[in-house]
This record gives structure tokens, C-alpha cells and sequence, in this order.
């Protein structure tokens, strides 16, 4: 359909250490997983990311930011040392140790993994980038992977006795004014003007929580009024248009870093959405914010202006019942429901007449999606029961009012903020997601098998894959990798080979399967991929 | 042509089960068994559920993010 990825920042606590050093546990979350690689690949399967072609200052509207004027929290281009500086950030005890260094002496903040993720510390969290899939399935797919690479890093954890164990959660907020976010990325065209892209997302992305929201207890950024509501972020969004994800979040990002040939495309990176682990949900945002981008690349999004859009938007969260009605600027009062079902409409009578719903002929994917929008909108208006083994905020929510009529509690009742905050521990016995999924009441989108293999295996239909196999095969021989090169440090040779991977749809297994198959070593493998000669 | 003929599906076993459906519960029965399922479900969460539900909750601070 279009290439995507995902981002999660996990939120991350260590119960029997409060207060220990965010920043430096998440390091040590990204060690443990470093561990586990090791364990699985010979030769090591840790790869430091290459931070050439970063460029978060760069807006799509058209100009760069000035360093000087940066919140150094968007200086994400440069390496993040574990200075006095990076533990002043993170605000708290420092607690450095030498247990989490690599041979050269550093910390390890930063791996590319087999699968062609990026595993790292962002700021005071620990983040997964998804690797580039072309689907909503394959994003769910290696989205849910990472979900298991925490895993594996927490149970690490947990089996060393010199360190205290480190929960991680798949949430968006401490609900004491703190958010984290959970990212998505779509490839468009270059050639589409930006605030084609605003004006045709911003009424879309308003109203999408109602099928992907992942609910939250508490009403504000703090939670001060008690409440339950849609959406994990909306009462963080505070602008309509921005660059900055840390503060004064806007609904639409301009970041505007392609990590690819920037002069046919650009990334469409968005921050608005909440972290899923509904498979239901998640394969929704990625596949309805896809075709919504077709629309708007088509020139067909619907003619749609929301007044004031972030009041709409936190209005639209803290509205359960659906019926609340948002004012439209050509004077039409609708719901939220009324507003998907208006990019439902679009979105479908274009994939009609694209020809990519077909079942035979179309692209496998759009179908599914449709399929799934109009079914989620029908069960959100009639059937709310049905709806709940997909849309996660009413899965919460009915969990949430079990708890409330068995034993009469307020939603100011600690115990339903905890209900809240362990539904997205991502250990299986303790997340109550997953103990909601392990009776099915949670519908499955990819099977376990498929998730696992996600885990190590790279998607074979975009450059991730070239990226993974790298990693996986030339571990050793690898200096650095990014979203758009690897670089080799082979012996013998005087200087590093840099592999640009400009092209997200080239680098397959379909374009370079055959490379990995002919070589098991990286100097011939190197010297065919450049058409270098032999031994040179 | 024996390419033709119709081909009898295999099945494993001679013998063959007929699917026969359950007679539909009476409403209150149905209605019981939904509130069993969630009293299960909240006794099985209550299980797993950290203890000191207000301490764990106030602990759970983050530092900043996107």
C-alpha cells in the first residue's frame, strides 16, 4: 500500500528503585537486549546507528530551525552521550556503573537489529522504530515484535540479581503531566504541498481516536479531574501545526527528514497517536491514515475544516458516549462517527475506482481495511460489546466498569489507575491486555508465530531488509547503520565502505536475496554489491 | 476421462460428524454466563494486579518525551 513504520516509547520503572536514573535504565534496557543478540548471533548482532543524515531542525514547510533556537531535546542528530548533561536531562540520580559498557568503554544507547528495527534510548525512554513495511498487517506485525524485544530485554533484566528488575510499559503517559509518544511514519511524494497534507489530516486525525485510542483514566494533562477518555495523548496536543513532539505538541508534525532521496519524498511523521496493542486497532490507524493520505495525494480528502481543532480534539477524547458534536467551518454541526464515515465514503469510492480493493486484482490490503473502518464505525453506533475485542479504549473501558460495579469504585479509585497503567505491562502474565488476549477476548490480526518471527527476521519487501541481513550475517564486519546506509569496516582496508540505502523500496529480498544467498562472507558480498573488482 | 470425475473429498475419518448445534441458552442463562465470564476475568486480574495499588501508581513517574 505505501511504506510505514512505527515508534514506540516505552514507559519505563524499576518498582523496587525509585528514582533511579531514566535515562540510565533505558540504557541498561538496550544492553540487555545487546546481551540477548549476542547470545542468539555469533559475532554479535549490534550495529551503532549513523546519525549522517539526521536532520530534525529541517521543517516541511520549507526552512530549517537555528541549533541556537532548538530545545536541546531536538538535537536528535547528534549521538546521545551519557554526559553530566544527558543525566541533567533526565533529572535524576545518576547512578553510572561500568556494568552496561561496550569494549570501547561507552555505553551502548543505540542498535540496529536483525529485523532492521532501531533499538535505543530516546531521551528518558527506551524506543523501538519499527524496520519500513508497505502494509497495516506487516506494521502491526513488527510493531507487536518490538512489544517482544522489550520483553526479552526486561526478562534479562530480571534474571540478573545486581540489578533491580525494569518494567516497561506500551503507554503514553504517567498521568502526573508526563507523555511519551508513539509515532507513525507514511512515505509520500514529495510533490504533494504540505498544507494539502494539514488541511485534509487535521479533521481525520481528530476524530481517528474513536476507533484507535487506547483509553486513559483521568481528565488533563495531570489527571486532576477524574474521568475516563478516549485517547492517551489528545490532552497533551496544545497547536495545530508545529516541529517540536516535546512541548507545545502539535496535531501536525512538519519534521521534515525523509531519511530518503529528499527530493521525491518526504516522511510524514505523527505523533498524534496513541501506542496500541490492540492488533484490531493498530492495524486501523495504519491503514485508514494510509488511504487518507491517498485521498489527500489524489486531491480527493473531503472538504472538511473543524473549528478550533485541538478544543475539538481533547472534546472528541472526553466523550465516551460519541454523541458529542463538533462545529464545522461551513456551519454543519457533526460527530465524530459522521466525520470518519466522511473519509470512510472518500477513501472507499477511490479505492473503487483505483481498482485496489479488488479482491483478485487489488493490492491484498486495501480490502481488509475498508472492510474493518466501516465494520468498526457500524459496531461503535450499535454494537459496543462487538466493538471491544478490537477498539481498545472500550476493551479498558469495560474492563474498568467491571471493576466499578463489582466493588463500587470511584474513577478517582487508585485501583482503576492501576487497572490502567497494567494493562500495558507488556509481560503476558502480568499485562492485562494480554490477559484479556490469552481468552480471546482480544481479537488476534497475525498470529504468534508470525510476531515471533518479526522479531529476527526482517520484512522482505522494502530496504529493511537489506539493513537486517546486514546486521544478522555481517554483524561483525558492520560500523554503523541508519534508515538510509550501512556502513562496513572490513579488515584490511583503509577507510569505511558506506552503502547508501536512499531508495526505501529497493534493497529487498527480491532485489538482493540472491547477494545474501552467494556470499557468506562480507568482502566478496561487498564486491559484487559495489561492482568492484575482486580483491580490490 | 478419469480426470473428470469427481474427486470424493478425503476425509480422515469414515465416519461422519454432523455438526449439531447446541439449542440456544434461555436469556437469563445467557446473561448469567456473561456476568460469570467477567467475574472470572476479575478474580483472575485481581491476581495479578500489583499490590498497594495507590503507592504503585504514585511511583510511576516518567521523565520527559515526544
Amino acid at each position: 500500500m505505501r511504506v510505514m513504520g512505527s515508534e514506540t516509547e516505552y514507559g519505563i520503572h524499576a518498582p523496587s528503585a525509585p528514582g533511579a536514573n531514566a535515562t540510565m535504565m533505558s540504557a541498561r534496557v538496550i544492553q540487555a537486549y545487546a546481551q540477548v543478540t549476542r547470545q542468539r548471533a555469533a559475532g554479535g548482532a549490534e550495529t551503532r546507528w549513523d546519525y549522517t543524515d539526521e536532520e530534525p531542525l529541517h521543517d516541511a514547510r520549507g526552512w530549517t530551525l537555528e541549533r541556537s533556537e532548538a530545545e536541546p531535546e531536538q538535537l536528535t542528530d547528534r549521538p546521545p552521550a551519557l554526559d553530566a548533561e544527558a543525566v541533567a536531562l533526565a533529572y535524576g540520580r545518576a547512578e553510572l556503573d561500568h556494568d552496561g559498557e561496550d569494549e570501547s568503554g561507552s555505553l551502548l544507547m543505540n542498535m540496529v537489529l536483525g529485523n532492521g528495527a532501531r533499538l535505543y534510548v530516546d531521551h528518558a525512554h527506551p524506543e523501538y522504530s519499527s524496520p519500513e513495511v508497505t502494509n497495516p498487517r506487516d506494521a502491526v506485525t513488527w510493531d507487536a515484535a518490538g512489544d517482544l524485544v522489550a520483553l526479552a530485554a526486561v526478562r534479562r533484566l530480571a534474571a540478573d540479581p545486581e540489578l533491580p528488575p525494569i518494567n516497561l510499559y506500551k503507554n503514553n503517559t504517567d498521568n502526573k503531566s508526563v507523555s511519551y509518544g508513539s509515532h507513525e511514519n507514511y512515505l509520500m511524494p514529495r510533490s504533494v504541498p504540505f498544507g494539502e497534507i494539514a488541511r485534509g489530516l487535521t479533521p481525520f486525525f481528530v476524530t481517528r481516536q474513536i476507533m484507535c485510542g487506547a483509553g486513559r483514566v483521568g481528565l488533563g494533562q495531570d489527571s486532576s479531574r477524574p474521568g475516563y477518555q478516549i485517547s492517551q495523548r489528545a490532552d497533551f496536543f496544545e497547536t495545530e501545526v508545529g516541529l517540536e513532539t516535546t512541548i507545545r505538541r502539535p496535531i501536525i508534525n512538519t519534521r521534515d527528514e525523509p531519511h530518503a532521496t529528499a527530493d521525491k519524498y518526504r516522511r510524514l511523521h505523527v505523533i498524534i497517536g496513541d501506542a496500541n496493542l490492540s492488533q484490531g486497532a493498530n492495524f486501523l490507524k495504519f491503514g485508514s491514515t494510509a488511504m487518507v493520505l491517498s485521498l489527500i495525494e489524489a486531491g480527493l480528502a473531503p472538504r472538511i475544516e473543524v473549528h478550533d481543532p485541538v478544543a475539538a480534539l481533547q472534546a472528541v477524547s472526553h466523550d465516551t458516549s460519541l454523541t458529542a458534536t463538533l462545529r464545522l467551518l461551513d456551519g454543519r454541526r457533526v460527530t465524530a462517527l459522521d466525520l470518519q464515515w466522511m473519509y470512510f465514503e472518500a477513501a472507499a469510492k477511490l479505492a473503487q475506482d483505483t481498482g485496489v480493493a479488488d479482491a483478485v486484482d487489488g493490492d491484498g490490503h486495501t480490502h481488509a481495511v475498508l472492510e474493518r473502518w466501516s465494520a468498526t464505525l457500524t459496531e461503535l453506533d450499535s454494537d459496543r460489546a462487538a466493538a471491544a475485542s478490537t477498539v481498545e479504549w472500550l476493551a479498558k473501558l469495560s474492563l474498568l466498569e467491571g471493576y466499578r460495579q463489582r466493588d463500587g469504585l470511584e474513577w478517582s479509585d487508585a485501583r482503576l489507575g492501576l487497572v490502567d497503567l497494567q494493562w500495558a505491562d507488556i509481560r503476558p502474565e502480568k499485562g492485562l491486555y494480554h490477559r484479556l488476549l490469552a481468552r480471546d477476548r482480544m481479537q488476534r490480526i497475525v498470529d504468534d508465530e508470525a510476531i515471533a518471527r518479526a522479531v529476527t527476521e526482517p520484512p522482505s519487501d522494502t530496504r529493511a531488509f537489506f539493513r537486517g541481513r546486514c546486521v544478522s550475517r555481517f554483524g561483525s564486519d558492520l560500523v554503523g547503520a541508519s534508515w538510509d546506509s550501512v556502513i562496513f569496516d572490513l579488515p584490511g582496508r583503509g577507510k569505511l565502505q558506506r552503502v547508501p540505502t536512499r531508495e526505501p523500496l529497493r534493497g529487498t529480498e527480491a532485489l538482493t536475496g540472491g547477494l545474501f544467498a552467494r556470499h557468506r562472507e562480507a568482502a566478496p558480498f561487498l564486491a559484487e554489491l559495489l561492482g568492484l573488482p575482486p580483491g580490490s | 476421462m478419469a480426470g473428470q470425475e469427481q474427486q470424493q473429498p478425503q476425509s480422515r475419518d469414515t465416519e461422519v460428524e454432523e455438526d449439531i448445534p447446541a439449542p440456544p441458552a434461555a436469556p437469563e442463562a445467557q446473561a448469567s454466563a456473561a456476568t460469570q465470564g467477567v467475574d472470572d476475568l476479575l478474580d483472575e486480574i485481581d491476581g495479578v494486579l500489583e499490590s498497594n495499588a495507590e503507592e504503585f501508581v504514585r511511583a510511576f513517574v516518567q521523565k520527559g518525551g515526544q
